[in-house]
């Protein structure tokens, strides 16, 4: 471990942390597989993988959620046995999850107050959290229920729930896919300052950019096995991505292309909530052509869900108008009716909204599928959706145990290959796609990219929405950005920056001729 | 560090096992009849004599088991329908107020148009049963639909009310003139009763129409796409939503066929081995047809055999009453215990159980060991890591 910083570890200085030969296997799989890892005080140990490759199994035997079969675990030089998620809090360890740990009917204080091993007040304890999340550029308001709070939101919770612990290892799972660049920077500047301060953290991603301008040192995990340790700044993406897949990284192309008729158009669109804590929508006016990929960028809860929820017909508008989908005014038509105009809809969560988990493929092929021969005067015919299933997983290279495989049972990767896979196969005229990739690995990502570039290439209208700007860059023919429920301007890739489009995301942006000025000058 | 306890753990299966699905009810009836036994001890009485009295003997004769399938019979016509409900999420548990509610409509049909030996007088009456049945649970799908109201406290609710029509019928406007002022409506006419399946017994063809909703119910399920998007439903509400399936309608649709079979089950039932209209129609069938429908892993082939068992704990409580006088109270504690057991054996089949790791550090003279938490890990937390992440909940 040459590569720390000599200032913060004396050669005389135990590790914060070392793992030696660490084992856990389950009913299917070997998730670690003798596992060494060792990370220094003040260190910012970066763990590195595909999803599947083991990052979270060890993090969690780490926290004490998870025991493993074998091998063992020194803090500070002394073996310890990390029996519960308590005892690792008490030894100094905090762990930010990527699937946050949140009761939904709480609100920010009584969750950090639930997991708080000392009893604190709630108004003090309220205090402290406005503080520290101030203090480390995470607004967050303790008062609110976390059920209204987005994704980006509750991770905000989560860290500040750790902070308020004063860690000295600060596990960090997969933490800024729900952030924007400017907070990412913010994040980055927090977690320096905490390293600074002689807290080590181990940081788990995928993103080899994140890892090369942040990590002291970085620990490649492939298949349950360390393949590399490496200092990630003396490394190349390519050489990362090399250890981490075991193959180069390949990017998609989106050659010009001129864009047909309009398939999707929004006048317009307003749309109050009944949720005290939603994002109302604020005269939402965009078009989507054929052969073209609108990309909406934005953190979560900025109105995104609501977007999407009026885009599927998941929830309606009084304005028919509102919304013209492929010519014809859809506002107050539902999902199915919007699907025969030709909607497709690849929606956020894969499990329990885009796929029934107990259900095998073939049924989930049916869910949306039912006008493609599956079902005959009011009858299934199987053999129709067990063909259309297996037709989707040879396409889309879906790793499972054939269409009679549960959705359960696939990796969150092959599970999002199989739902992109079959609203594909609906041969649809517009697709509307949420966060395609988010916790999907590098293959799996590559192949879904190229499968909506393939649509577009075919003619297909898509609108992506996600909070990943790296794949908004690549595969959009413009950005737009949706903040706090307005929509910006949309930008092509080349004519903006990654710098425009993260400040657009705290708001700040040209305003949209708004529908009057819009008339107004077409009279 | 003596205690190197290697405890036992529940671990998730990486499928759910299609073996304890099937072992889930089996086990607990096995559970249930050791209950028995040692309840039998408790109470002073010779448990085999007590097994002998309770399971064996009811069902000895010709007779019995006549009586075991008549008994079978409401018990499944509600268990089928209230399953298709159970499957989409829709928790009708007033069957009991619809079968009340049936037996009154069909009761109804043929006080008012008889007595008569007009052969058009029985369907009519059945069609009425299954109307009064399906118009009484067209109630909390109203509410539910329109106002959101939870259809589990307003089903239950109109539980009471049909009884309270029923009786008021009884004691009043329908009470037979004839009848020494008892609290009940005239015979029914042989035209106006079902026939007989087997001569000697009192099974009537309703069991048949029970078989034949078995095999529908079955179909539907299976085969339509209106029982697939039922299952849609009550698997995933959201991925319902998102393919657009319509939730009223499957409210409406659940709530209408667990009423119409419920509805023919109390038509039957006075139209059948009751005869007439009496105070009281069912012992508790549409209540029993909930745990009838669990125990059936709500498969209608499972909810004709858990009702066929059912139907012997009411034969072998009646037994028991008879000649041990034990109380009439040890067939409802038999049917809880069996439900009871069926809700743990059902852990087993997503989750299996099996030896706690060894602890590498067991081993190590300078373990790191928390004092004051060390008593969970000795415990052993009955709980698998997977079930105790609270990210579930979020």
């Amino acid at each position: 471990m040459s590569d720390t910083p000599s200032t913060l570890s004396l050669a005389s200085t135990p590790p914060r942390l070392a793992l030696r030969g660490i084992r856990k296997s389950y009913p299917t799989v070997v998730a670690n597989d003798g596992i060494d890892l060792i990370v220094q005080p003040g260190e910012i140990h970066a763990v590195l993988g595909e999803n599947g490759a083991g990052k979270s199994t060890l993090m969690k035997i780490i926290y004490g959620v998870i025991k493993p079969d074998a091998g063992s675990v020194l803090w500070e030089g002394r073996h310890a046995r990390i029996a519960s998620p308590a005892e690792a809090r008490k030894l100094g360890i905090g762990m930010v999850f990527q699937h946050f740990a949140l009761f939904d009917t709480l609100t920010v204080v009584e969750n950090i107050l639930i997991a708080l091993d000392d009893d604190m007040p709630s108004a003090a304890l309220a205090r402290r959290i406005s503080e520290v999340s101030t203090r480390y550029g995470l607004p967050i308001d303790p008062k609110r229920l976390v059920h209204s709070m987005s994704v980006g939101e509750r991770q905000r919770v989560e860290i500040v729930r750790c902070l308020l612990q004063e860690p000295k290892l600060l596990i960090m799972d997969e933490p800024t896919s729900v952030l924007t660049p400017q907070a990412v920077q913010t994040l980055f500047q927090t977690l320096r300052r905490l390293a600074s301060e002689g807290c080590s953290i181990l940081y788990i991603s995928h993103k080899l950019d994140e890892i090369r301008a942040l990590c002291d040192t970085a620990t490649v995990l492939r298949a349950g096995k360390v393949t590399g340790t490496a200092d990630p700044r003396r490394e190349t993406s390519d050489s990362l991505a090399r250890m981490m897949i075991g193959s180069e990284l390949a990017t998609c192309r989106l050659e010009a292309r001129q864009p047909g008729a309009v398939r999707l158009g929004v006048e317009a669109l307003t749309l109050s909530t009944l949720d005290p804590f939603g994002t109302a929508l604020h005269d939402i006016t965009l078009e989507v052509r054929a052969g073209e990929i609108l990309g909406i960028a934005g953190v979560s809860g900025n109105g995104q869900k609501e977007l999407l929820a009026a885009l599927s017909g998941e929830s309606t508008s009084d304005d028919a108008g509102a919304i013209v989908i492929d010519g014809a005014p859809a506002g107050t038509l539902n999902p199915a009716q919007r699907r025969r105009l030709g909607l497709a809809f690849v929606p956020e969560e894969r499990l329990g909204r885009g796929a029934v988990p107990p259900m095998s493929l073939a049924e989930n092929a049916l869910l949306t599928g039912s006008a493609k021969g599956m079902v005959h005067k009011g009858l299934v015919r199987s053999r129709v959706a067990r063909g259309f299933a297996q037709a989707v997983i040879e396409r889309f290279k879906v790793k499972c145990g054939g269409p009679a495989a549960a959705a359960q049972s696939l990796s969150g990767g092959n599970l999002q290959k199989y739902i992109v896979g079959r609203e594909t196969l609906l041969e649809p005229k517009l697709m509307i796609v949420a966060q395609p990739t988010w916790g999907v690995d590098v293959g799996a990502s590559l192949l879904i990219h190229q499968a909506l570039i393939d649509l577009r290439n075919r003619g297909v209208a898509l609108l992506v929405v996600s909070e990943e700007l790296d794949e908004l860059f690549e595969i959009s023919d413009r950005i737009a950005v949706l903040a706090q429920g307005r929509l910006s301007p949309s930008r092509r890739p080349a004519e903006t920056s990654i710098e425009e489009i993260g400040r657009w995301m705290s708001g700040d942006f040209p305003a949209l001729a708004t529908a009057h000025e819009r008339e107004t000058a077409r009279a | 560090m003596s205690a190197r306890l290697r405890v036992l753990e529940l671990e998730r299966r990486a499928r759910p096992s299609a073996v304890m699905r099937i072992a889930s009810p089996l086990l607990a009836a096995a559970a249930m009849l050791a209950t028995g036994f040692v309840v039998f001890l408790l109470l002073g009485k010779d448990p085999a004599e007590a097994f002998y009295v309770f399971f064996i003997k009811p069902v000895a004769n010709r007779y019995g088991v006549g009586e075991l399938l008549l008994k079978a019979t409401p018990l499944a016509l509600c268990a089928l329908g209230l399953a298709v409900g159970f499957r989409a999420n829709v928790w009708n548990i007033g069957a009991e107020g619809q079968l009340t509610m049936g037996a009154i409509a069909g009761s109804g049909v043929a006080l008012y148009l008889g007595p008569t030996e007009a052969a058009w007088v029985l369907p009519l009456m059945l069609l009425a049963g299954v109307l009064g049945g399906m118009a009484w649970a067209a109630i909390p799908a109203f509410l539910r639909t329109r106002f959101h109201t939870s259809e589990i406290l307003v089903t239950l609710m109109l539980v009471y009310i049909a009884q309270l029509f029923l009786s008021y019928l009884v004691h009043g406007a329908w009470r037979d003139p004839a009848g020494y002022n008892f609290p009940q409506s005239r015979a029914f006419t042989e035209a106006e009763t079902l026939p007989l399946l087997l001569e000697g017994s009192r099974v009537t063809i309703a069991a048949v129409f029970a078989v034949a909703l078995a095999a529908a119910s079955w179909f539907f399920s299976q085969k339509t796409f209106a029982g697939f998007r039922m299952q849609v439903a009550g698997l995933a509400p959201a991925a319902a939503a998102y393919a657009g399936f319509s939730e009223k309608r499957n409210i409406w649709l659940a709530l209408l066929l667990s009423g119409a079979t419920a509805g023919l089950a109390g038509i039957s039932e006075v139209a059948g081995p009751i005869g007439q209209l009496q105070p009281t129609v069912s012992p508790g069938y549409g209540f029993a047809a909930i745990i009838v429908a669990f125990v059936g892993r709500l498969h209608p082939l499972g909810i004709i055999l858990a009702s066929l068992l059912m139907s012997l704990l009411y034969l072998g409580g009646e037994s028991a009453q008879m000649q041990m006088s034990l109380p009439s109270a040890v067939t409802g504690l038999f049917q809880g215990v069996l439900l009871f057991y069926l809700l743990a054996a059902d852990l087993f089949i997503n989750f299996s159980l099996r030896r706690g790791p060894r602890r590498a550090t067991d081993d190590e003279d300078d373990a790191y060991t928390p004092e004051d938490e060390s008593e969970t890990e000795i415990g052993g937390v009955p709980v698998s890591a997977p079930t105790l992440a609270p990210g579930k909940l979020t």
